[in-house]
């Protein structure tokens, strides 16, 4: 049996710069369930970051409803959505977003400061996140110091550090070669194992094709909601 | 987040960031010395001059002659009558007619160029009366000043101030007993008057030359009894009104006049002060001005190097505000950042100020005194503006929506 983490009904996102108007999303009803491991796929600029964005509550949707674990999140202030983003969801970016002057360490334990968890704990349990995406011995590196695929490593570190319910992660592959590309996606891999729910947004069908669904986006609309026939576990 | 944890966090920062953070230290502290310095020097003057006009006593009277009218009807200014004379200080110092007055000192005092041997000095040589060192306050640090019968005869001895003498007599060897022309006349120096190190009305009360008043008269021609002033010491400071009085009648009555055409002034300690008060206030008005305009731009150095701070560290922000920063939270980091770069500025600003207040006076010759309310003042302003445009256009910056944050340039 299975609950919905997250349900999205006639979002849409329009963006207004001066006279311009952009409607990047134009209804989109979205349900995913709790361990689901999702792909989200289509052409650049159809809208899949702006899809990300809202169902990481990093941007708020023009029209519609979203509920995040049960829980209207249209209806949240800055600081409630702030506490939701920290508990719920975990982040990883294409770009990475490391802190360039802070070592990896302290960069994967930003998140649980903000959860008022303890000094030590935050240490221990970054430093075993950091074990766990194989970068065990590079805890006390800058950013400046690890690869591109060392880096979004830590991102990923960072994004499961407080075991959030969900993991979006928007072309997490996007500035990697085919090998860091594997090693990050095998992590994704084995956390939707660990019974997380995984949300990847990509434009590679081989990507998409690790997923156990794939959502197709096209102009702002989901054209497709199909299920991969292999099922995610290709390892 | 607690404040420990923000604390904590700001001092990262601020590491992290050191040129910049240097760079806003260098604002503040730049601002807080120079006001405290400025404010300072003139408080110094201000000190300075109070200090001088107090060693004249608290008990003087100054009477100075009054201004002149010409037979055209041109007024002189003050001082430019010689209507005061002998008389009038004997009648002053007689004690019946003013009981209030204990002594009298009158003196006349004309330029004349000093000879010892190859060594020539200007001077203002001074023809005044046995009670001189009494009512002027003045000690001798060598010989003797004259007596009564040295003034009966005229007799050709004269007493140096401490700078003249120097001047004049070079080297290890006393004055006393050797002799000085004064335009001519050899004069026998019979003492050396200590330093004062004050001055009056721009004279140098350190380099003057004192002779008996007759000796004074002969020696520049004069055949009348001018004098250019007279010292009045007044039995105490409480009776120094009542010898006021006294003193205005006594010469109103001799110079036949009326108080309101009154050809003499009386000045008091108290009212030099108070003259000399509103003209170093000017002064102050002046330099705090100086000093606010100084540390003004030190604020706008500080809010500019704050403002590009904060606007170079909007993705900071937008990534902290993903990760679960509540805008609260934003705006305390940075507010304990421009707290701990305000007081860490402020704090040098301060020391360097201590620390020129010690070395400057040597340098230029000028006291320095450190004025608490300069210092909290340009703290505080320095503080404020810090503070308030290093967490403005970051509260700002937090109220962005984290995309746009993150997404910003
Ligand atoms: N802040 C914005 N202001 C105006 N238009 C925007 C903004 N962000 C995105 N858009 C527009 O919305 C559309 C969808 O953008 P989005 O970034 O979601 O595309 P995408 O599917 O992620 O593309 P890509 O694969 O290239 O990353 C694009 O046409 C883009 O130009
Ligand atoms: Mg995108």
């Amino acid at each position: 049996m299975s609950t919905a983490v997250v349900e999205l009904d006639a979002i849409r996102k329009t963006y207004r710069g001066g006279s311009l108007e952009f409607e990047a999303l134009r209804g989109i009803d979205i349900r995913i369930d709790q361990g689901e491991y999702v792909a989200v796929i289509g052409p650049s600029g159809s809208g899949k970051s702006t899809l990300m964005n809202i169902l990481g509550c990093l941007d708020i949707p023009t029209e519609g409803t979203y509920h995040l674990g049960g829980e209207d999140v249209s209806t949240m202030s800055e600081a409630q959505l702030a506490h939701v983003r920290n508990r719920r969801i975990g982040f990883v970016f294409q770009q990475f977003h490391l802190l360039t002057s802070l070592p990896a360490w302290r960069n994967v334990e930003l998140p649980l400061i903000y959860a008022g968890t303890g000094r030590a704990e935050r240490r221990s349990r970054a430093v075993r996140a950091l074990e766990r995406v194989g970068l065990g011995d590079r805890i006390d590196h800058r950013p400046g110091e690890l690869s591109g695929g060392q880096q979004q490593r830590v991102a990923v570190a960072r994004a499961l550090v407080t075991e959030p319910d969900m993991i979006l992660a928007d072309e997490p592959t996007g500035n990697l070669d085919s090998a860091s590309t594997d090693a990050v996606l095998g992590l994704l891999d084995e956390l939707h194992r660990a019974g997380r729910t995984i949300v990847l947004i990509t434009h590679e069908h081989e990507v998409a094709a690790r997923a156990e669904r794939n959502l197709v986006i096209r102009d702002g609309q989901i054209t497709a909601d199909t299920l991969v026939a292999s099922g995610g576990a290709a390892v | 987040m607690n404040w420990l944890e923000t604390l904590r966090a700001g001092g990262d920062a601020i590491r992290a960031h050191r040129l910049r953070s240097i760079l806003t230290m260098l604002g503040i502290v730049i601002g807080i010395s120079s006001v405290i310095l400025t404010v300072g020097l003139g408080q110094g003057a201000q000190d300075q001059v109070k200090s001088q006009i107090s060693a004249l006593g608290s008990n003087l009277l100054i009477v100075s002659p009054g201004s002149s009218t010409s037979s055209t009807g041109v007024r002189g200014g003050f001082g430019s009558a010689s209507t005061l004379t002998l008389q009038d200080a004997e009648a002053i110092g007689d004690e019946t007619a003013a009981p209030d007055v204990k002594q009298v000192a009158a003196q006349t005092s004309t330029n004349a160029s000093l000879v010892n041997g190859t060594t020539n000095w200007t001077t203002s040589v001074v023809g005044t009366t046995t009670t001189w060192p009494e009512v002027r306050k003045r000690t001798l640090s060598a010989g003797r000043f004259f007596t009564e019968s040295e003034v009966t005869s005229a007799a050709h001895v004269v007493v140096l101030g401490s700078e003249t003498a120097s001047e004049l007599f070079a080297g290890p060897v006393s004055p006393v007993g050797r002799s000085v022309a004064v335009d001519g006349t050899q004069l026998t120096v019979i003492g050396v008057l200590a330093a004062s190190g004050a001055s009056s009305n721009g004279s140098d009360e350190d380099d003057q030359a004192i002779t008996p008043m007759t000796t004074a008269k002969r020696l520049s021609g004069a055949t009348n009894a001018s004098v250019s002033t007279i010292y009045v010491e007044a039995r105490s400071e409480r009776s120094l009104s009542a010898a006021y009085q006294e003193i205005t009648g006594l010469l109103d009555n001799l110079h036949g006049v009326t108080a309101s055409a009154a050809d003499f002034s009386i000045a008091s300690q108290q009212s030099l002060v108070a003259t000399a008060n509103s003209t170093n206030k000017t002064m102050t008005v002046l330099l705090a001005g100086i000093a606010a305009i100084s540390l003004l731009v030190g604020g706008i150095g500080v809010m500019n190097i704050m403002l590009v701070s904060v606007t170079e560290r909007i993705r900071e922000i937008g990534l902290r505000k993903a990760l679960g920063a509540a805008p609260k939270v934003i705006r305390r980091q940075f507010l304990v950042e421009a707290s701990l770069l305000g007081l860490a500025g402020g704090v040098v600003g301060v020391l360097i100020a201590v620390a020129g207040a010690q070395v400057l006076p040597g340098l230029i010759d000028q006291p320095v005194s450190l004025s608490l309310l300069a210092t909290t003042g340009a703290l505080l302003t320095s503080f404020v503006l810090g503070i308030g445009f290093g967490v403005y256009p970051a509260s700002r910056a937090a109220r962005l929506t984290p995309i746009d944050a993150l997404r910003s340039e």
